[in-house]
């Protein structure tokens, strides 16, 4: 069970959290024209990198702020959690 | 019965406390402070059980957690429980155990004829011969599998003990309470570190509790005891015992096993009969120890064959002699210690050693003692069937692999010493690689992969001066880091013997012409010649070798069998250990009981119950409950004999007639303030919202970004800045992360806040032709004509002095209403509308009714929003707006979401107007066409009409639009049902929406 440290309220244990996937995915700005390959990128390409990761977690138990964590996807280890504006 | 192998003194046992007890329906007294196993020795007792695979008679092997043999089947307060372990199970009054694996019984058993047959049972037998027919797997294999393995039998009661959990933090945790153990943690605490300190076994001290050495003057016991009871008055200390830290996970989360109930004579009300223990530790101390390893030869596990370290454990804790006619076989100096307490226990031992002759203060001492020594000797084949008779010796050639001569002698136990195994068990499944010690010839931690650090012989660090130096000093720097205090400490004088070289002798050879079975893995019967068979056969990493053979698959983990496993893949590999590598560690270290693991979270405490307020009167009105997550709802409300069927058709129809009554309150409800509230709904939905007037509800539709329907529901305008959403039941949660990511990752520039305010309201749904009549009579000061509160209007009222939110949506396609109070005045506002409407005939309805109601009128819910339908699909089409961007847009011009025979929602009335049309029913155009017979669509929701008096069913079906007035058959192989039924528009009931607004 991983130990998550909440930039707004502290160390927690991973079961207050939901995972939210890749967090340096863009959101294409509303009414942009857009083709369909990066539409597509968008909603269903993610990579699966081993390594380094950011992602976004969900501190859906605690204070519901979504922040980002950058983890090692193979052993576990979190380097740093940080506000999405960070 | 007489304790015939009770010493007459000694041993750590409370003689003063007999206790009975059961082995296989016999009585049998022991004293308080024994095993199972320990108790059993003192009797006599050797045979217990029946090997895995050969059923070969089965005793004791160890004293603790390395004890392979000696699972039983054990009954406590009338609990019974498979494959607990003799030597570890403190014995109680009224234990009952029973042997495993056997049948009649232990001293005869019929599937012993395996043993004899054991050339048709070789490694990977289980693959070779359950391999085809296939047919037979099911009517023969698979039945004689589960009769032939399988150790003890679980119990089909319901467990009536209680288990809990607990969430501990702390700045050191200290596995096991050896020299090791106590030396760091009693320095970690010295400087004020939070530390908790587990021992396993119910008495602290480790192998200071059998070894012969003095710490300061004190006796290793008398020392540990001085240690232990200083740092249970320390307040910044939690000392354990009983307690197996048996799993490492992320983040230094350590799990650990407390048995705090089956000790207990007499167990107080509401004391858990185990404990799991969640610890979060900044620093973990692995003060594990080390595990005596066996040397390996023939017929080595005849009852009376065990660790020779078991033997004096048992004999200084126990005051149990395991055999008065001992051989005691070694590679290394500690079997001397073993042979030295026997001596002084008045039994002659014979000691065995592979080595040559040669100084050391351990075999001067023993020849001092007059014991018999015979240096270069090792034992061949051990004697007898149920229990050891006789050894075969043999005095080794110069290269040991054969011996000059041999002869056979007379004992009645052999213990066997082949050196240490450090138990890196943890400090593996931390993610620390493991490194091969040569010197010891076993694996010692490597790097700390996480905040871990091994100490002692966990370490393999054998002696307790450095021991406890390094222990010490490991406690010392590791909490000095963290409270930044530094006590100094007197590292205390020890006095303990010197050990000198071990022999790598871990296996007799076969004199030419023998094949006697030697065991490597006693659990699982594996033998050396399975794993020969094994590398014969082409297995090469020692993981496939594993998994052939099952070497050290059991419970004990191969606590004494992996490594003379490796050795023997080394020696026939022709290469070393550590090239062979090592298998994987993984949690949990011990068998741990399902109960513990669930704890409390069993039947109603599985997860939270939510009940709304008015739940108890649907309580008292005989609801009959539908789980909706975790709200419970009511289905129905039965009357008399009704069944489902009765009563919600009368629910259903009293509202199409009158008005009727539904809690809602379990809608998910947000609210939603801010100056930019009205622009982020506009996003969310994909209909228009930015002109929605205050006082008005409108119905959304929101879409996930690959253009599918998320969820539905109403929002009204509350005030200029502020709306109130409702989204279905289900979706809440997951509606309320979605408007936070998008508020706080996407879009943080819009100026809106949103929070769940489900709980705070109670909602109830009025409906019908009667509800404004009723409604009239609720709120006798509001205007409540369909002019001052049109349909999607909204208006806040005072029900007989409680401030209430009335809100005109639909769900049943009837007039109605529904009326929001505060929680608490949810059953107040609920009686009072029951106590008015009664002269309107209202009736309350459940969930069944509901769905009746709104399928009929053909509104999409659950079952047709199945992350599976775009608004097309679902005929909400109309409420994508073209104008404007929101979210999922963009996917919605996808080509497949467009082509013209796209699936649309339909409606199905079974042609004879009879036949219930089974939900999931897939719809074919010919029920007899050959298969795979091409399907259509599917049936989402079924319902008796009440407005029409029969079966009405909605279903999603390939190019919908043009297949009204067809005639189709919904199969379900299911029910095995073929029901010919006809097309037609999804609503049923007041196709032009008359009725809620009228």
């Amino acid at each position: 069970m991983l130990n998550i440290k909440c930039p707004y309220c502290g160390d927690r244990s991973q079961k207050e959290f939901a995972y939210g996937g890749d967090g340096t995915i863009t959101r294409p700005k509303l009414n942009q024209e857009i083709s369909d390959e990066e539409w597509d990128n968008f909603v269903y390409l993610r990579k699966s990198p081993r390594g380094k990761h950011i992602e976004l977690w969900h501190h859906i138990a605690g204070c519901r702020q979504w922040f980002k964590v950058e983890r090692d996807t193979t052993t576990h280890e979190i380097f740093r959690t940080f506000k999405p504006e960070e | 019965m007489s304790q015939n192998f009770r010493l007459n003194t000694g041993g750590l046992i409370n003689r003063d406390k007999p206790i009975e007890f059961k082995f296989n329906g016999k009585k049998y007294i022991g004293y308080e402070g024994d095993t199972l196993a320990s108790a059993l020795l003192a009797n006599g007792i050797h045979l217990i059980g029946r090997s895995f695979k050969y059923h070969r008679p089965r005793g004791f092997f160890g004293a603790g957690v390395d004890e392979p043999n000696a699972k039983m089947q054990v009954e406590i307060n009338g609990c019974s429980e498979p494959n607990i372990n003799a030597t570890e199970i403190e014995l109680v009054d009224g234990l009952s155990a029973s042997s495993q694996n056997c049948w009649p019984s232990v001293n005869f058993d019929i599937g012993a004829i395996n043993n004899f047959l054991n050339r048709f049972f070789p490694a990977g037998f289980y693959y070779k011969t359950f391999m085809w027919p296939k047919s037979f797997w099911y009517r023969v294999y698979e039945p004689f599998i589960r009769k032939a393995a399988g150790l003890g039998i679980a119990s089909l009661e319901k467990d009536k003990e209680r288990y809990e959990h607990k969430y501990e933090y702390c700045d050191l945790l200290v596995t096991g309470s050896g020299p090791a153990g106590l030396a760091s943690a009693y320095a970690a605490a010295k400087n004020g570190a939070k530390i908790i300190l587990a021992e396993d076994k119910p008495r602290y001290g480790g192998t200071l509790l059998t070894d012969d050495v003095t710490i300061d003057n004190l006796s290793g016991k008398d020392w540990s005891e001085k240690i232990i009871s200083e740092l249970k008055e320390m307040p910044n200390v939690i000392v354990k015992n009983r307690s197996q830290v048996f799993g490492y996970y992320d983040h230094n989360m350590m799990v650990m096993f407390e048995r705090t109930g089956d000790h207990l004579e007499k167990k107080p009300k509401y004391t858990p009969r185990q404990r799991l223990w969640y610890i979060r530790a900044k620093e973990v101390l692995l003060s594990t120890g080390s595990i005596e390893r066996p040397i390996v030869f023939g017929n080595n596990d005849t009852p009376g064959v065990f660790l020779s370290a078991a033997a004096k454990e048992y004999m200084k804790v126990y005051g149990v002699l395991i055999g008065k006619k001992p051989i005691i076989f070694t590679n290394n100096d500690s079997g001397y210690e073993t042979a030295i307490e026997f001596k002084k226990n008045g039994v002659n031992p014979i000691v065995l050693d592979t080595r040559e002759d040669q100084n050391s203060e351990l075999i001067n001492e023993a020849k001092d003692l007059d014991i018999k020594i015979k240096f270069s000797y090792a034992v061949i084949v051990a004697h007898g069937y149920k229990k050891v008779k006789s050894a075969t010796i043999g005095k080794l050639d110069k290269d040991k692999i054969d011996f000059e001569n041999t002869e056979q002698i007379d004992c009645d136990s052999i213990c066997v010493s082949g050196f240490w195994t450090p138990t890196v068990h943890l400090a593996s499944q931390s993610g620390n690689k493991l490194k091969f010690n040569d010197s010891i010839d076993a694996f010692v931690p490597d790097k700390s992969k996480q905040n871990e650090h091994s100490l002692g012989a966990a370490n393999g660090t054998f002696t307790l001066q450095d021991t406890l130096k390094n222990s010490f000093n490991t406690g010392s720097e590791v909490s000095k880091s963290i409270t930044k205090k530094d006590e100094k400490i007197q590292i205390p004088n020890t006095n303990e013997r010197k050990y000198s070289a071990h022999d790598k002798f871990w296996c007799s050879p076969l004199p030419k012409g023998k094949n006697y079975k030697r065991f490597v893995d006693f659990q699982n019967d594996v033998a050396v010649s399975d794993i020969e068979v094994a590398l014969r056969e082409g297995y090469r990493s020692i993981e496939h070798v594993k998994r052939y053979t099952t070497l050290g698959m059991a419970t004990d983990q191969g606590r004494t069998s992996n490594l003379n496993g490796l050795q023997l893949v080394a020696n026939v590999e022709k290469k070393i250990v550590p090239q062979v590598g090592h298998t994987t560690f993984r949690p949990p270290f011990t068998p741990v009981t399902i109960g513990t693991i669930v704890g409390r979270e069993i039947g109603k405490e599985y997860m939270p119950t939510r009940k709304t307020p008015m739940h108890h009167w649907h309580e008292k009105n005989n609801a009959v409950w539908v789980d909706a997550g975790a709200w419970k709802r009511p289905r129905y409300y039965k009357r008399g004999n009704e069944n489902l069927f009765e009563a919600s058709k009368r629910e259903a129809k009293n509202v199409r007639d009158h008005v009727g009554i539904c809690d809602v309150t379990t809608l998910g409800k947000i609210d939603i303030k801010g100056p930019d509230s009205a622009e982020f709904l506009n996003r969310v939905y994909t209909n228009a919202w930015l002109k929605l007037p205050v006082g008005k509800a409108r119905y959304g539709v929101m879409l996930r970004e690959d253009g599918i329907v998320m969820d539905d529901g109403t929002t009204t305008r509350i005030s200029e800045n502020h709306y109130h959403m409702t989204t279905t039941t289900a979706q809440a949660a997951n509606v309320l992360s979605h408007l936070e990511y998008y508020l706080q990752i996407v879009w943080p520039e819009l100026n809106v806040n949103v929070v769940s305010t489900t709980e705070q309201w109670a909602g109830a749904a009025i409906a019908g032709p009667k509800s404004r009549d009723l409604l009239a009579k609720l709120f006798p000061k509001i205007d409540v004509s369909n002019e001052a509160l049109p349909f999607m209007g909204y208006i806040e009222g005072d029900l007989f002095g409680v401030k209430a939110r009335i809100f005109r949506i639909s769900f049943s396609g009837e007039l109605a209403y529904e009326i929001n109070v505060e929680s608490d005045f949810g059953l107040f506002m609920w009686e009072k509308i029951i106590e008015i409407g009664e002269e309107f005939n209202i009736q309350p309805y459940g969930t069944e009714a509901l769905s009746t109601l709104r399928i009929e009128m053909g509104h999409v819910a659950g079952p047709e929003l199945d992350g599976r339908t775009i608004p097309y699909d679902v005929s909400l089409e109309g409420l994508v707006s073209k104008k404007k961007d929101f979210i999922g847009k963009r996917s919605l011009v996808k080509e497949a979401f467009n082509k013209a025979d796209r699936q649309k929602i339909v409606g199905l009335v079974p042609l004879d107007r009879k036949s219930s049309i089974p939900e999931g029913s897939h719809l074919v155009e010919n029920k007899n066409a050959k298969l795979p017979n091409p399907k259509l669509g599917h049936v989402s929701s079924s319902c008796w009409s009440v407005e029409n008096n029969n079966p009405f069913s909605l279903a999603i079906l390939k190019d919908g639009k043009n297949m009204i007035g067809k005639k189709l058959f919904a199969v379900s192989p299911l029910k095995n049902t073929s029901i010919e039924v006809e097309v037609m528009s999804s609503h049923y009931v007041d196709h032009e929406g008359k009725r809620v607004r009228s």
